[in-house]
């Protein structure tokens, strides 16, 4: 079974900060020295090609990569490979740039080709480009490439907070090791004076033998008593607090077929929530994405670009992206859908049992809930957990405590006008609109 | 001193004589030796072993500690998106697409709710003429999700492929055509026109090729009838809702007669309006639905039927013949002549005779009275079964000139009364194909069983009347490996395209005119414009001249009976002709009448019974006979012959059951295709002598006793007339509400103050005017007792089936119920009376006891009943885990997690309406109906919880609906429409009448306020102080002397 809980336990941060700032700081320290000197390297060679990354970026990135076939070709060292091989110069390049359909109909063999080459896919016309922004992308395509170093730098210029929980367990480690030498030092000294002492004849003054305190405690049949009840006492309300939250999944974390990471795409990249769960909007399910919602994206993502770690490495997740390359039948090689799938068994985190109704709709749209209020930091989670208990409790208390959202929605005007007034408050809570009734939920 | 007392346990232990075999007993612990040695097997095995005792009880210990951890973990569910999802689908949010059901039986145009591209229920279609879909219909889908339906073609017995079945029978057709034997083509009644394109092309590809139409309940004789008068097959159409008087001799159309699909224009014109309402007058000798809701019922013979019509015909044509009535009958006859005369055009007449000679009177005598609701221009489609037809082919088939016989839709083998002739006669087809979704009867005795789609898995077309075209479209991928019949015919014809393309290219040339294909589709119909010609035009046209009819002859014909019994075939409301018996919502359906469950049996009067000793005497204390300790209800067993052919069938008195005539339905006694929970009743088919439904058997009684499963044990209201509220139509014109409508009073301070005052309230009043508050209104005029609603809830609520034994034992899960009531005297205002008039203990004793049995021809009326939804609710109070509590909005809520299960509500519910969960009813062998297995499971509401054991429920005003209602006005940020609850609780939704309107009353202006606050509106049980939410219509019955 490829499932592991994982209980997110409160964490002292203070302390552990404690330990990470003077190596952070040192690493930074470092790290801003290497890149500030490798910048000032490339700006010495070429001016323009920063502002042709931009433009690539902006304008051609979405079908062209410099090294990798996509809806356009690969675009590294295109002016010497068109140049070389096929004799087209600049020109050519810059009527092909600006209206590729004029060129292909002039009849140009070469335009046709790459026409019918690439499922006859015509490129957008960029009659709005300068020479100079022309040469500028052309520049940054040609500049070599330099994958291996990238890769390197990028490992070890992982943030601070990622890989440095091990390092702080050994000192924690070494730190322990220390005190308990310390403590079996002090043992050991004291023993020595003590047996100097016994050698010196030096009288040691013995403590007058009282009777021991849990001797003492154990003789009052009051004090006992008061705390065998206090012990029943605490521990019923321990074994009660343990029983509330079994079954409720707290923190449930399980590890998903593909390893899907919030983090990267609602943290690092700011995907909204809504654009892969679109039907929280409309329906009852917030909906797991079907995959080719992630098409639109990894059509042209193919690889991982941002942080790594040491568990978490390029190679990893580029893996991932694999993954689901297998799950929809995308071919990467000829950017075409083989028609195989493997449809993706997600492993369901948050499970409302059968007889509670729950509607994304309703806390999503109509109340304008963040999706965080209920989920947790999804984008921090690089795995995702269940962050709240999904409780009766916790559903009635916020239930109490939130004010119905009646801005600007026609339904509730004559409703909230009514009740309000018959409450008298200003604000209705969600619970004061009916909102812990019990058919509510439950039907 | 030794005691000498003796202890004995029984007589021979007393008696000095010892009793060797009392003796052995006495010193055994168990009377039966325990087959100790059989359990331990091999007693030398058993020592030889190496697992000691200590060991085994080691292992045991283990293997229940290491199961206990292994079950901590919880389980693991699993989501799976869609690769693509289809843009229409949301998660979470239903689709509604439109069709059409024609499977021969029933037509209807309808809704199907898809949630994530399973259907799970159907509603009519409100733009559509033919919306009406009764409870076969809501059932139907529930038949989609059968586990036993076939997953590939049969060829002799065993599994086969659609290329093997392709191949083979094309070189068969091949051969035959090429023979002097002809291909016949046996189906269902399609009312297709694509499909009668399409068997024209089959017919030019293969040379004699013969299609013959066949409904296993036929209506042949009104067919001819037609036909002969007005020269095409077709039937008559008739809207009750102009008709303001109703006579109709053995026409139960209510029910299925002539295709069904008439109660919604007959209920328009029985809720008083301006104090005006229609009059219904029926001649009848089974009690059938439409003689439960008539003002007057006069229970005849089938023969005295005929003399009726004639005398009817004779009068109004003058023919001055002589027919010879009973005094009685004839005082009834003349005054409703003399209603017919006077209401003239306004009157119409309908009879279900099985006649071509009569049904041509019914047409002669609706064209001299110009009857307004007559209408044969607009000629009905829905069954054109030929009997003649199919009696040639048995013969040609006896006679081996049958080459091959393709049969769709049809079950010939359970369905024709002389069945066994006909599979003998299926030897000697060369080529025989039955296009069936089930291993039914049929099935098992043809060459190939081709498995075929259900109709929400298909494409098509449907002319249910002339003009009135409707399209089937699917609404599910296939589930398993069928093909419909169209689709086969075309590959048969060397046609390339899909059935879907061949329809929609034939509705793209020949039938749309002014709109488009995806329009069409979406609607789910299309009227052709100016397609049907006027009624005079079309009668001027018709070639009835010629036509002439003897009555003489036709009173001479009409034969005393003897000592014989005249026996009438009918359909049941829930069963139809029996192809949907696997269906177990309709199996457990109840009769509207008999309220009997699971079963078809021999209805017989009380009278007859006696005589013929079926009756059992009512159970007492000492002797359990008519009930058991249970309340369970017996029967006697009865042998009804028929020439040579004789049944063994359950008996069950009914009341208003004509003297002298028995009554059995059709559906029933299933061999083949169906679970064997489901193998109920008696086959009525065997009866069915040249299709008539009429016929002249002897009825003995036999030995047994047979367990019926009925969910309403009392028949009369005991003179309790304020339970259902009924009043005269001229009481309701004449006299102020307080007399026929009047509140109860309770004493206060010795005043009289209305129940309703809040001064006499134990509970305080809650202000309900904010927001909304939910009425359910019922008019117990408009409601035929036909049962829709009650399927519906099944579907939308997840109603469990719980089998005929737990039925029989009260357990039934039915949310909502329709309880069918008698009168004990001849109207219940004499029972009334009769109660009222009780004084002292000796009075009351026989009074009362009387009072329990019905009247030979009772009054009836159906009262549905659901969840009340008290105001002050007296479940709420007694729960002691308050799992029942009440909503602003009006609704009892039932939370189901909460619930333990003390049954105090249903204990303090004075309407009986909760319902007691006291088995798991899903996922339990022992009630192996749909929820037992993955494909029936399939049909669940996801919005609503599936009950587990142990816990109460009951109707819910469809919570999960009026929620979503409320949801979409606030996503749309408006307020909810006027209106737009009144579909939402399944039940008014299902309702084709408009008997059950729901919506909110506080809206003023909606049509439940003022359904409300009608002066026929009433609470069920207003004494009780209850304050319900449903509210009821008084019944109003148009009562003339007749």
């Amino acid at each position: 079974m490829n499932i592991r809980y994982k209980k997110q336990y409160l964490r002292s941060y203070n302390f552990r900060n404690f330990f990470n700032f003077s190596k952070c700081s040192f690493i930074h320290l470092f790290f801003s020295l290497f890149f500030i000197f490798s910048y000032t390297n490339s700006f010495a060679q070429d001016i323009d090609i920063a502002a042709g990354k931009t433009l690539f970026n902006a304008n051609c990135a979405a079908c062209h990569k410099l090294d990798k076939k996509m809806t356009g070709p690969a675009l590294r060292h295109v002016e010497d490979r068109l140049l070389n091989d096929q004799g087209l110069d600049k020109q050519w390049l810059y009527a092909w740039i600006r209206n590729s359909a004029s060129v292909i109909k002039s009849g140009d063999s070469y335009a046709n080709k790459i026409y019918s080459e690439y499922n006859r896919a015509a490129m957008t016309a960029y009659p709005s480009l300068s020479d100079a922004d022309i040469e500028n992308i052309l520049a940054y395509t040609n500049q070599e490439k330099t994958v291996p170093v990238a890769a390197a730098t990028a490992t070890s210029t992982t943030g601070p907070s990622n890989d440095l929980g091990l390092s702080n367990d050994i000192i924690l480690g070494v730190f322990t090791f220390l005190f308990f030498l310390l403590a079996i030092g002090l043992f050991l000294v004291s023993n020595t004076l003590r047996n100097f002492a016994i050698l010196n004849d030096v009288k040691l003054i013995e403590e007058e033998k009282s009777k021991p305190l849990w001797k003492a405690f154990i003789d009052n049949q009051f004090l006992m008593l008061c705390s065998a009840i206090l012990f029943l006492l605490v521990s019923a309300y321990g074994f009660y607090g343990w029983t509330m939250q079994l079954g409720t999944n707290q923190g449930y974390m399980p590890v998903q077929p593909i390893h899907y990471s919030h983090k990267i795409h609602a943290g690092d990249n700011q995907i909204d929530c809504n654009y892969c769960h679109s039907s929280a909007r409309v329906s009852k399910h917030s909906g797991i994405p079907s995959l080719n919602v992630c098409m639109n994206c990894h059509k042209t993502i193919y690889e991982y670009t941002g942080e790594t770690s040491e568990e978490y490495s390029k190679a990893f997740y580029d893996d991932e992206i694999q993954k689901l390359y297998k799950a929809v039948g995308w071919d990467d090689e000829v950017q075409e859908y083989t028609g195989v799938t493997y449809p993706v068994k997600w492993i369901r985190i948050h499970n409302l049992p059968d007889f509670a109704y729950f509607n994304h709709s309703q806390h999503v749209s109509v109340a304008g809930i963040e999706c965080q209020t209920c989920h947790g930091p999804v984008e921090e989670m690089e795995i995702m957990y269940q962050h709240s208990p999904l409780t009766m409790g916790w559903c009635i208390n916020c239930h109490r405590e939130t004010n119905v959202k009646v801005k600007d929605n026609e339904y509730y005007a004559k409703i909230h006008e009514e009740l309000s007034k018959k409450y008298g408050v200003e604000q209705l809570t969600v619970a004061q609109m009916g909102g812990l009734e019990c058919g509510k939920c439950h039907y | 001193m030794s005691n000498k007392k003796k202890y004995w346990k029984n007589l021979s232990d007393l008696s000095s004589e010892r009793n060797p075999s009392i003796d052995g007993i006495q010193h055994r612990e168990f009377v039966d030796k325990i087959p100790v040695d059989e359990f331990l097997g091999d007693k030398e095995n058993l020592s030889n072993s190496s697992t000691s005792r200590r060991d085994f009880l080691k292992y045991l210990g283990f293997s229940t500690a290491a199961a206990t951890l292994a079950a901590c973990e919880g389980p693991i569910v699993q989501s799976i998106p869609y690769v693509v999802q289809p843009n229409e689908i949301v998660p979470g949010l239903a689709n509604f697409y439109a069709t059409t059901i024609s499977n021969g039986y029933d037509f209807a145009n309808i809704l199907v709710k898809n949630r994530e591209g399973r259907p799970i229920k159907i509603e009519g279609n409100t733009i559509a003429p033919f919306s009406s879909a009764n409870a076969r219909v809501h059932a139907s889908i529930l038949d989609l999700y059968d586990s036993g339906r076939l997953a590939q073609p049969i060829k002799n017995g065993l599994p086969s492929s659609w290329t093997e079945f392709d191949f083979e029978t094309k070189r068969k057709l091949k051969e035959i055509d090429n023979s002097s034997k002809s291909i016949v083509l046996l189906t269902q009644t399609f009312a297709s026109p694509s499909t009668n394109k399409l068997i024209d092309e089959f017919k030019n590809k293969y040379a004699n090729v013969d299609h013959i139409t066949y409904d296993s309940i036929s209506e042949s004789a009104a067919l001819d009838a037609f036909e002969k008068r007005y020269g095409q097959r077709g039937l008559a159409n008739y809207d009750f809702s102009s008709a303001d008087l109703v006579v109709s001799i053995g026409a139960d159309f209510i029910g299925d007669w002539q295709g069904g699909g008439f109660e919604d224009g007959y209920t328009k014109n029985r809720i008083p309006k301006k104090g005006k309402m229609s009059r219904h007058i029926q001649f009848e000798s089974n009690m059938t639905l439409s003689g439960a809701n008539a003002d007057t019922r006069i229970p005849i013979r089938i023969s005295e039927q005929k003399l009726v019509l004639l005398a009817i015909y004779s009068k109004l044509f003058s023919t001055n013949n002589k027919i010879n009535l009973s005094e009685n009958l004839q005082n009834k006859v003349d005054s409703t002549i003399k209603e017919i005369l006077n209401s003239k055009k306004n009157a119409v007449v309908v009879s279900g005779i099985n006649d071509v000679d009569y049904q041509g009177l019914v047409l002669q005598i609706n064209e001299k009275i110009k009857s307004k609701a007559f209408k044969p221009n607009q000629i009905i489609k829905t069954r054109l079964g030929n009997n003649a037809k199919v009696s040639n082919l048995l013969e040609q088939m006896q006679r081996g000139k049958v080459g091959a016989l393709i049969m769709a839709g049809v079950n010939p083998a359970y369905s024709m009364p002389n069945s066994n002739e006909f599979v003998e006669a299926l030897d000697k087809v060369d080529l025989s194909v039955s296009f069936t979704m089930k291993n039914d009867e049929t099935a098992a005795h043809v060459h190939y069983a081709a498995a075929t789609s259900h109709y929400l898995e298909s494409w098509g077309d449907a002319e249910i009347r002339h003009g009135e075209l409707s399209l089937i479209q699917p609404v599910i991928n296939k589930l398993f490996d069928t093909r419909q019949f169209q689709d086969q015919l075309l590959i048969w014809s060397n046609n390339n395209k899909s059935y879907y393309q061949y329809v929609k290219d034939n509705w793209k040339e020949n039938i749309l005119e002014d709109t488009y294909w995806d329009k069409a589709l979406h609607d789910g119909v299309y009227s052709k414009k100016n397609s049907t010609i006027s009624k005079s035009k079309f009668l001027r046209s018709a070639k009835y001249k010629t036509y002439y009819t003897d009555l003489n002859d036709l009173i001479n014909k009409v034969s005393s009976t003897n000592n014989l019994y005249e026996l009438t075939l009918y359909p049941k409301i829930g069963m139809g002709d029996g192809q949907q018996a696997n269906n177990p919502w309709l199996q457990e359906f109840p009769d509207p009448l008999t309220r009997t469950t699971w079963d078809n049996y021999l209805t017989i009067s009380e009278f007859d019974a006696k005589k013929l000793d079926l009756y059992l005497e009512p159970s007492t204390f000492f002797s359990e006979s008519s009930h058991d300790a249970d309340g369970g209800l017996n029967g006697k067993y009865a042998i009804v012959k028929l020439n040579d052919i004789s049944i063994k069938a359950p008996v069950i008195i009914q009341p208003g059951q004509a003297r002298g005539t028995v009554g059995l339905s059709f559906g029933y006694g299933r061999s083949k295709g169906v679970k064997d929970e489901m193998k109920t009743g008696v086959n009525g088919y065997q009866l069915y002598e040249n299709f008539k439904t009429d016929q002249l058997v002897s009825i003995q009684v036999t030995d047994g006793k047979h367990e019926f499963a009925c969910i309403q044990l009392h028949n009369t209201l005991m003179g309790r007339g304020e339970i259902l509220k009924e009043t005269s139509l001229e009481v309701f014109n004449t006299k102020d509400q307080k007399y026929w409508n009047a509140e109860t009073v309770v004493s206060l301070n010795h005043i009289e103050t209305p129940v309703s005052s809040p001064k006499v309230d134990l509970w305080d009043e809650f202000d309900r005017s904010i927001g909304h508050h939910f009425n359910l209104s019922i008019d117990l005029n408009a409601c035929t007792g036909c049962g829709a609603c009650i399927i519906a809830c099944n579907a939308e609520n997840n109603v469990p089936v719980v089998g005929k034994r737990e039925i029989r034992k009260s357990r039934d899960m039915h949310w909502l119920r329709i309880d069918r009531y008698y009168s004990s005297e001849e109207t219940f205002h004499q029972d009334d009376k009769k109660k009222d008039d009780i004084s002292g203990l000796e009075s009351s004793l026989t009074s009362f006891g009387e009072l329990e049995s019905p009247s030979e021809n009772p009054q009836v009326a159906f009262q549905p009943i659901m969840c009340q939804h008290c105001n002050h609710a007296p479940c709420e109070t007694v729960c002691p885990v308050a799992a029942t509590s009440h909503g602003r909005q009006g609704q009892n809520h039932m939370a189901y997690n909460r619930c333990v299960g003390t049954r105090y509500c249903a204990n303090n519910c004075p309407y009986k309406v909760r319902r007691f969960n006291w088995f798991l009813y899903n996922h339990n062998d022992e009630f192996d109906y749909h929820m037992n297995d993955d494909l029936g499971r399939m049909v669940l509401n996801p919005d609503v919880t599936v009950r587990s054991r142990g816990v109460m429920e009951k109707c819910s005003f469809c919570i999960q609906n009026t929620q979503a209602v409320i949801l979409k006005a606030k996503l749309e940020g408006r307020p909810v429409a006027e209106g737009e609850f009144n579909d939402t609780c399944a039940c008014a939704s299902a309702c084709s009448t408009g008997a059950m309107r729901f919506g909110d009353i506080n809206e003023k202006e909606s049509e439940i306020y003022k359904l409300k606050h009608d002066k026929r509106a009433y609470h069920l049980l207003d004494s009780v102080g209850t304050k319900p939410n449903v509210v009821y219509q008084v019944k109003v019955r148009n009562e003339k002397k007749v």
